[in-house]
């Protein structure tokens, strides 16, 4: 009789323990999603390209791909052919010493006054390798999400106005790439 | 697979991804991918190097089935067997 109430008291322990198990891995399971989080703040030609690699090679695995763009990193989303008004000196300043779109990035190294960026060009054109133009446009095909950091851009002065057309772009703060990133299984940061 | 089950394996499409590099055929992999049935089979030709080892990755990953590889004069032609969709 007591050896019974002893299995009976061992089995509700383990009933427990393994509730509390299945608890915990379905946290798991759901706070990891196959999603690839980037924070992109450089504005070189070289790096913008390794995100746009690497978000297009992710997405064509289905990997959901959010890229946060910050600092320098915003000059590879402006549009040439927009010119907002309104701007005041330093913001005007800013935009006339930042390169205007992602076609006239420069390199981190062997910049050479514009001769690098040239000559990678020529090369990509060469072997083949997509265009940056090219890769934007499959991103929005693949529904790649473009997220701006409005602190950096109110910073130096950019405007929503003068971005480019993109189906997935949204504004945003932080604390969304926070989020985001904690619940990617993937984080990078460029 | 062998290499001669290969050559004589009959494909459902081929995706000719010559003109692109990485990730391009990648990236034409995924869009063909969609248009063929459970169970069938599909060719990639790839001359880029780096393809040669993406797609059974991405195959591994997506639930298809990778079989092999034959290196052909300049190029590889790459087979895979559509899995389950999810």
């Amino acid at each position: 009789m007591m050896q019974e109430e002893q299995l009976q008291n061992q089995i509700a322990e383990l009933l427990k323990q393994v509730e509390k198990l299945t608890k915990s891995v379905t946290k798991l399971k759901s706070s990891r999603k196959d999603q690839l989080s980037i924070a992109c703040v450089s504005g070189d030609m070289d790096k913008i390209l390794a995100t746009m690699i690497i978000s297009l090679a992710a997405a064509a695995m289905d990997t959901k791909v959010k890229i946060f763009f910050s600092f320098w990193g915003l000059s590879a989303l402006r549009d040439p052919k927009k010119n907002p008004k309104g701007k005041d000196i330093i913001s005007k300043m800013f935009g006339i010493m930042l390169p205007k779109s992602k076609n006239s990035l420069k390199l981190s190294k062997m910049n050479m006054g514009g001769m690098g960026p040239a000559m990678i060009k020529f090369l990509m054109k060469k072997k083949n390798v997509l265009s940056l133009d090219e890769m934007f446009k499959q991103a929005a095909e693949l529904g790649i999400e473009f997220i701006v950091c409005e602190m950096s851009m109110d910073l130096m002065g950019f405007k929503k106005e003068e971005m480019i057309e993109y189906p997935h772009l949204s504004y945003a703060g932080a604390a969304t790439f926070v989020a985001d990133a904690g619940e990617s299984s993937i984080q990078l940061f460029i | 697979m062998t290499q001669e089950e290969l050559k004589s394996i009959e494909v459902a499409k081929t995706v000719d991804a010559r003109g692109t590099a990485c990730p391009g055929p990648l990236l034409e992999a995924k869009k063909a991918v969609g248009t063929i049935e459970e169970g069938e089979i599909m060719e990639i030709l790839s001359a880029d190097e780096g393809t040669k080892v993406d797609i059974p990755k991405w195959c591994n990953k997506q639930g298809h089935e990778y079989l092999g590889t034959v290196e052909e004069n300049g190029y590889f032609k790459i087979y895979m067997k559509k899995g389950e969709e999810e």
